[in-house]
């Protein structure tokens, strides 16, 4: 399975920076989008995966009795989910604003930093 | 010491406020200050020449090594004397020169802030404290000599300056850092002890080769001469001190402070030789072809300089006090020649020596002020001038082999120097009186005072050379390593060869000076080999490093944010590729400790892999958003199967959110545009698949290693134990590593309050006015 789960991670980061690269705006949006999900199901993998044994102890025990999956890799998961989503709703409000005031969204004709005029 | 050192910078920080009072007729009272160093100076004058050494340590930042360590030997008696005695002198021609100058107190300020690190400079212990002061001194001298700041050429000259000082400066602290860390420590008065240490090092080549490109630069050696010519836009005060008798020194300080630890080697002595010998030559040659009077003494002070490092090459007993005793030499009749040719300058308005004559029946001190300073600096008895180029000559002449070549080039040196000096001390006084300058007088007391002071200092320490023999000549010996008693400062030395080399020298210059005229045509004669001059190549090469520059950035830093992507992915790609395929001990990814894979599992991966290819491929916003929602949902249907619930929970509200936000601002957000052509796309098509692959293939090898559970397993036993909560995922959140969590609210909040802004922003009301 683990294999499996290792090409879509890869097909995750290919098709990330592919959008990244792309010339359009909501496209660069979509391409972080991608990355951040891949980038998250590598740490998932990367904590070795496991079925039917979640980290949360037994009602009558103070210990885990069973094996469990990593709580670790979960927990920074949990954690670069929630903030890979106020990334992007920054950037893609960002995007929105400086397509109203750039009045383009051709990334190569956002090449200056000067002020627009 | 500190005291003493401070005071130079005190004084720059008070003018800042206190400017506008000193500018006007108490302007003078700035005097003061390097009077009182100097007097303060001079009553250490018995204690050193009775072969004291006064210390002074104070820790700074001892865990670097970096500590206020001063000490004051003879070698920095001698200059903290010229620097405050010459000081005094000028602080007070400046009173006068720079009268109602607009920026008077400024001038001040940065004479006052050269003042002190130069002080710091010859007095600091510790090599890198010694460094700090280096580099001000670089930086107050670049702002002496732009001072000007309206002239183009007085700008370029300060930039010039600070350009080849400065990359010294580096030189010194490469060298400085080297050195101490042979050394195990940066107190130069520690190394002397471990020179033998440091010679046989294997960085001994490497300290000598940076340290010879600070002395060099700073003191104007050939090649890196050219910026001290340069130098002479500054005010004439400026030229004076910095450009002529402290300053330009420093590198000379440098190199005498270092014989006694890193002199004595071939290497060491064959340089200074060459580098001293080609620049005391090569720039005495040039002073022939100058008019501008300030460029006779540039180029004549540049040959000093050369001599100077010369004698420090030959580094034999005589060849040290020559050293010693032509720092003083020069000190007085070239600080004597730049004052008077500020005076000529300020009453003539100009500097040209082609039209300057007869100036001795309107200001008569000057010209006698002029004259001794030119016979000092010919080498006449009885002269103190005498007595260095004897010194001079009796070391030259003991050098073996070498003896007849290296005498000849310093009786060559020395008649043109004697030519540049009457040139400057004599010929504006001499001859008819031309009617322009009929109207010409004596400039304030204050002007020609000190120029009369210094010459007659040459004189009279030229007759009774008793004076400074003891009390500063031997300790400098002393400090440089050599015996200092073996000293004997004499003008007659009986009927000798060195008579007869002296007598050849001024029989030879006088005839030169009446025979050659300095002429514009000549100078222009000169100008015609331009254009293999050091100052052509070095700016050429650094208008072609600028070009070169320009086109890289260009090239790198070319404004297209996907270049910039693409670099650093081909990069990755290719060298994490390179360092994953070529390692041997290749992990073998080990597929039988995979799990097994069920059906559903299959499914859903499927349905993954559809979606990224629709997101991909799309042709519409919407389908792309949809798209994603579902690769999303797919994700979060994983983390269900992978035992992890919270996961699943959280990328399904923030997956929903994200579609929601996206379809809610899509009518505003710009079309889906497909731009790039077919090339490009497989160009980026092929980076990014390969770049897929190798995290395919780094996460597999991954799986191969062993995995360390401590962390986890500390967690999962506490979490009920110390947090009392059976979630392990949400008691690391909220419990162990709380903070973490605050910080990441705190980011979110930030996020949040920035897309609020973003979306209530109203528009400036230029761009309102736009879009109506």
């Amino acid at each position: 399975m683990e294999i499996l789960l290792a090409i879509i991670i890869g097909t995750l980061y290919a098709s990330g920076i592919y959008m990244i690269l792309r010339r359009s705006l909501v496209k660069l949006i979509i391409g972080i989008i991608l990355l951040g999900n891949g980038a998250n199901l590598l740490i998932f993998l990367l904590g070795r995966i496991a079925k039917g044994a979640p980290p949360i102890i037994p009602e009558d025990s103070k210990v885990f009795l069973d094996a469990y999956s990593d709580p670790l890799p979960q927990a920074l998961i949990l954690t670069a989910i929630v903030i890979s989503f106020g990334l992007q709703s920054f950037a893609i409000v960002l995007v929105k604003r400086a397509h109203k005031v750039v009045k383009t969204d051709d990334l190569d004709e956002m090449n200056a930093t000067d002020e627009y005029s | 010491m500190l005291t003493a050192i401070l005071s130079g910078f005190v004084f720059s920080i008070f003018l800042v406020f206190a400017g506008k009072f000193l500018k006007g007729k108490l302007a003078v009272l700035s005097a003061l200050v390097p009077l009182a160093l100097f007097v303060y100076f001079l009553s250490f004058l018995p204690q050193v020449a009775a072969g004291e050494v006064i210390r002074q340590e104070i820790a700074w930042v001892p865990s670097l090594g970096l500590d206020l360590n001063f000490s004051l030997d003879g070698l920095s008696l001698l200059f903290s004397l010229l620097i405050t005695g010459i000081g005094f002198l000028v602080f007070a021609y400046t009173a006068e020169y720079l009268k109602n100058h607009d920026y008077l107190d400024r001038f001040y300020g940065y004479l006052g802030m050269f003042m002190g690190a130069m002080l710091g400079l010859v007095l600091s212990d510790n090599l890198l404290s010694m460094f700090i002061f280096w580099e001000l001194t670089s930086i107050s001298s670049f702002f002496l000599i732009g001072f000007n700041n309206t002239s183009e050429a007085s700008r370029k000259s300060a930039v010039l300056a600070l350009a080849i000082t400065g990359s010294g400066g580096f030189l010194l602290l490469a060298g400085a850092l080297l050195l101490g860390n042979v050394a195990g420590s940066y107190d130069i008065s520690e190394m002397v002890g471990l020179s033998s240490n440091i010679i046989s090092s294997d960085y001994y080549i490497w300290i000598v080769i940076l340290l010879f490109g600070a002395a060099f630069t700073k003191s104007a050696q050939f090649p890196f001469h050219f910026w001290l010519p340069g130098a002479m836009k500054a005010p004439t005060p400026v030229s004076t001190y910095l450009h002529s008798a402290t300053m330009v020194k420093a590198g000379i300080y440098l190199l005498l402070r270092f014989t006694p630890v890193l002199g004595g080697e071939d290497i060491w002595n064959t340089t200074l030789i060459t580098v001293g010998g080609i620049t005391m030559f090569y720039a005495a040659v040039h002073t022939l072809f100058r008019t501008d009077l300030k460029g006779v003494l540039a180029y004549s002070t540049i040959s000093v300089l050369g001599l100077l490092v010369f004698l420090i090459g030959l580094g034999t007993q005589y060849a040290l006090t020559a050293a010693a005793v032509y720092i003083v030499v020069h000190a007085l009749y070239k600080a004597t020649l730049f004052l008077i040719t500020g005076i000529i300058d300020h009453e003539t308005g100009t500097r040209d020596v082609t039209r300057l004559s007869g100036l001795r029946k309107v200001m008569m001190p000057v010209a006698v002020a002029g004259l001794l300073a030119a016979l000092s600096s010919a080498g006449m008895p009885p002269f103190v001038g005498f007595i260095g180029k004897d010194l001079v000559y009796e070391s030259t002449l003991e050098m073996g082999n070498w003896a007849v070549f290296l005498t000849v080039l310093a009786i060559a040196t020395n008649i043109l120097v004697l030519y540049a000096g009457f040139v400057a001390g004599i010929k504006p006084f001499t001859g008819p009186l031309p009617n322009d300058f009929k109207k010409v007088h004596l400039p304030g007391i204050l002007m020609w005072i000190p120029p009369v002071i210094l010459a007659l200092l040459g004189i009279i320490v030229g007759i009774f050379p008793g004076i400074i023999n003891d009390s500063i000549i031997a300790p400098v010996v002393n400090a440089v390593g050599m015996e200092g008693s073996a000293v004997h400062l004499k003008l007659w030395h009986g009927f000798n060869l060195v008579l007869g080399l002296s007598a050849i020298t001024l029989a030879t210059g006088i005839l030169l000076y009446a025979v050659f005229k300095p002429s514009a045509k000549k100078e222009r004669g000169i100008a015609r080999l331009d254009f293999i001059a050091p100052l052509t190549l070095i700016t050429n090469f650094g208008h072609g490093f600028k070009a070169f520059s320009n086109w890289w950035t260009r090239i790198f830093q070319n404004g297209f944010l996907r270049n910039y992507v693409s670099t650093i992915i081909l990069f990755l790609v290719v060298l994490v590729g390179y360092s994953l395929f070529a390692d041997q001990n290749e992990i073998p990814i080990d597929l039988s400790s995979f799990s097994r894979m069920t059906y559903y599992e299959m499914i859903i991966m499927g349905i993954m892999f559809l979606a990224i290819l629709f997101v991909v491929g799309a042709r519409s916003r919407l389908t792309a958003v949809v798209a994603m929602g579902v690769v999303g949902y797919a994700i979060c249907l994983m983390f269900v199967i992978y035992s992890a619930p919270d996961l699943a929970m959280t990328q399904f509200s923030i997956d929903t959110l994200t579609v929601i936000l996206f379809v809610l601002v899509l009518s505003s957000l710009p079309k889906y545009l497909s731009i790039s052509d077919y090339r490009m796309k497989a160009v980026d098509g092929i980076l990014s698949i390969s770049f897929g692959v190798l995290i395919t293939f780094i996460a597999l090898e991954v799986l191969g290693e062993p995995v360390n559970k401590e962390v986890s397993d500390f967690y999962a036993e506490n979490a009920y134990v110390l947090a009392k909560g059976k979630n392990v995922v949400n008691v690391i959140l909220v419990d162990f590593r709380g903070v973490d969590t605050l910080m990441e609210i705190s980011v979110l909040t930030i996020a949040a309050i920035g897309v609020f802004s973003l979306l209530k922003l109203r528009l400036r009301r230029d761009d309102r006015e736009l879009k109506d």
